[in-house]
């Protein structure tokens, strides 16, 4: 039944894997998300829904654990944080290429090389624009509150299934450490066997019975059929752009002044937007909730009612590259940021707002 | 036509096992791959595990083994097929998953997934055909690579103090407590593969009974990557793979 408690963000993405009918949880310890695995091993899932949960011996494997049950056709998962996902990037590009279903939790942290503990959203790149070799996309989730560490289990699992594709929920060291009220949602039960032959035997490794084999491969060796499955993955993507772009935009309707942001950053830039109001100042938030798919039309629509935008993220500024694809040269597009795990206040963003864009 | 008037009816004493398919494989004449999976797929025909077995074939020359054998197959990543394994097992405990990986897979890249899924007594059962060379990218040194052995990145041959020894990988699970059984076998001679064929049988009981990890080594020829005619690939196999790598059991439990 559903649940209301006060619960850390990587707790809570353990509960609703349980609780969506995830089959198996494959993961390496690693800062700031170990709470994830270890909420899991507590929480002995295998004792009630059947879940299975396995700490791998590094994140290489954890991937290709991950690759393992989905090619069964069963619902799994992995996390880790910035650079054990950097170990994962060989797996990410085969699951892509084999279109497997999965969901990958990435709390990320700063960087570069072994970086920070702290919080940072440096990984825009590496996890929106591939990481991995090939062309080849996978949905990205950004979650701002722990509310949505839980809800976007289930919403990555539904969108994988559906489009059988790796989706990650792209967060970092602060949504993933810190405690908010959150509800959870009723225990789904996980699918059986039968089931999932039922559903998608068409595809999954499920045994041989009463139909052809199954191969679960990334292998084409002939270059003409390696590009005709380039060009089916490719529009998947579009169909993915098509169906599943998802933003909040908070107090853009009256807006001079856009803030883009995702993430913790975009906590932030809603405190600056109230701060910057109380000085009569007509900021809005575009969140984006979706990296992957990106929402080029609504900032490109959006553009045409204000001054200037201002992407903030815990970077150099790797988003504020497709802020500005979306929305083009002639208008004011800015990056502000702090970097290697130190995290900007609502008063700098608004003071960077204001030298950047307001003031020019 | 003339009717075949007195000919003797036809006696069947021998025929591909169904689960081999018709596709004409790319194996080099000579290379043992073909016996080994002719072995396997006669294995889970005769233990009637067609419908449950689940093979694993990471990158290297087997990649294609999905091509020849009539189950459901899973490509791997080189290097990571026992952590495949590892998780199509655990989420379907009544299913056969078995992996088919070269030297350059199972004892290089993959050592860490090898060493850990049999450290975990994974329920499944690791073929590993050491030829002691790389095929598929055309002969380069193997971990396994002789000393002395030329390829072509040792053309002076295995030096140890260049390259290491060869690894005995087989010899170094024994160790762990995960693996209940370790054979070395090798297809040159009826006799060895019919032994060859046994051991392939116990794994495969092993792995449906639960017993932990089974590993059997299958010691091969790369005549190509040798440079050597099949025959006498053969014969050298005999004389110098097989004094680095004896033939046997290793751990029966």
């Amino acid at each position: 039944m559903e649940e209301v408690r006060l619960m850390k963000g990587n707790e809570v993405i353990a509960e609703a894997a349980i609780r969506c009918g995830c089959d198996g949880f494959f993961g390496y310890p690693i800062t700031p998300q170990t709470e994830i695995i270890e909420t899991l091993m507590e929480l002995k899932p295998w004792e009630t829904t059947g879940m299975v949960v396995l700490q791998a011996e590094s994140e290489l494997a954890s991937i290709n654990m991950v690759y393992g049950g989905a090619a069964a056709g069963k619902r799994v998962m992995t996390s880790s944080s910035s650079p054990g996902i950097s170990l994962m990037c060989e797996g990410l590009s085969y699951l892509a290429g084999a279109e497997l279903p999965c969901v990958i939790v990435n709390v990320s942290r700063g960087g570069p090389g072994l970086g920070t503990i702290q919080p940072a959203q440096s990984d825009y790149f590496q996890i929106v624009k591939g990481g991995g070799h090939g062309d080849y996309n996978m949905i990205v989730l950004a979650p701002f509150s722990v509310q949505e560490m839980n809800d976007f289990v289930e919403l990555a699992f539904d969108l994988a299934f559906k489009y059988l594709n790796p989706v990650i929920i792209l967060a970092d060291g602060i949504i993933g450490q810190m405690m908010e009220k959150v509800t959870l949602k009723p225990i789904r039960p996980r699918l059986t066997d039968k089931e999932i032959e039922e559903r998608y035997g068409s595809w999954a490794v499920t045994g041989k019975k009463n139909r052809k084999r199954n191969i679960v491969t990334s292998l084409q060796l002939e270059p003409h059929i390696q590009e005709e499955h380039n060009h089916k993955l490719q529009a998947k993507y579009r169909e993915i752009e098509k169906n599943e772009v998802r933003y909040e935009a908070i107090g853009c309707e009256d807006a001079d002044y856009i803030i883009v942001a995702y993430g913790s950053s975009a906590r932030i830039g809603e405190k600056a937007m109230e701060l910057a109001r109380e000085e009569g100042l007509k900021v809005g938030l575009f969140r984006l909730i979706t990296l992957f798919p990106f929402p080029h039309k609504e900032l490109a629509e959006l553009k045409k009612k204000v001054k200037g935008f201002l992407a903030v993220e815990l970077s150099c500024g790797q988003m504020v590259e497709d802020v500005k694809l979306a929305v083009g040269s002639d208008i004011p597009v800015h990056h502000y940021g702090r970097m290697g795990g130190m995290i900007h206040s609502p008063n700098e963003v608004l003071d960077a707002l204001k030298k950047t864009i307001v003031e020019k | 036509m003339a009717e075949n008037i007195g000919q003797a009816e036809e006696k069947l004493v021998y025929q591909k096992p169904r689960l081999i398919t018709d596709n004409t494989m790319h194996y080099c004449p000579g290379c043992s791959h073909g016996v080994v999976h002719k072995l396997i797929a006669e294995v889970i025909e005769e233990m009637g595990l067609e419908e449950l077995a689940v093979g694993v074939s990471p990158v290297g020359c087997s990649v294609l083994a999905y091509d020849y054998i009539d189950i459901d197959w899973v490509e791997a990543a080189h290097g990571r097929a026992p952590a495949i394994a590892t998780a199509l097992k655990r989420l379907s405990p009544q299913k056969l998953v078995f992996t088919y990986q070269g030297d350059g897979d199972l004892a290089a890249i993959g050592t860490g997934e090898t060493i850990h899924a049999c450290n975990r007594g994974e329920n499944i059962a690791i073929i590993f055909i050491n030829n002691a060379i790389y095929g598929m990218t055309g002969g380069q040194m193997a971990p396994t690579t002789l000393v002395g052995m030329k390829t072509s990145t040792t053309p002076e041959g295995r030096i140890p103090a260049l390259h290491g020894f060869p690894v005995k990988i087989a010899d170094m699970l024994a160790h762990l407590n995960g693996v209940c059984y370790i054979t070395r076998q090798s297809v040159h001679k009826p006799a060895a593969v019919r032994q060859a064929k046994k051991a392939i049988r116990k794994a495969f009981e092993n792995s449906m009974n639960n017993k932990g990890t089974s590993f059997v080594e299958i010691v091969a020829t790369c005549n190509s990557g040798w440079k050597l005619s099949p025959v006498a690939a053969n014969q050298w196999m005999e004389e110098h793979m097989h004094e680095a790598y004896p033939l046997g059991d290793i751990k029966n439990e």
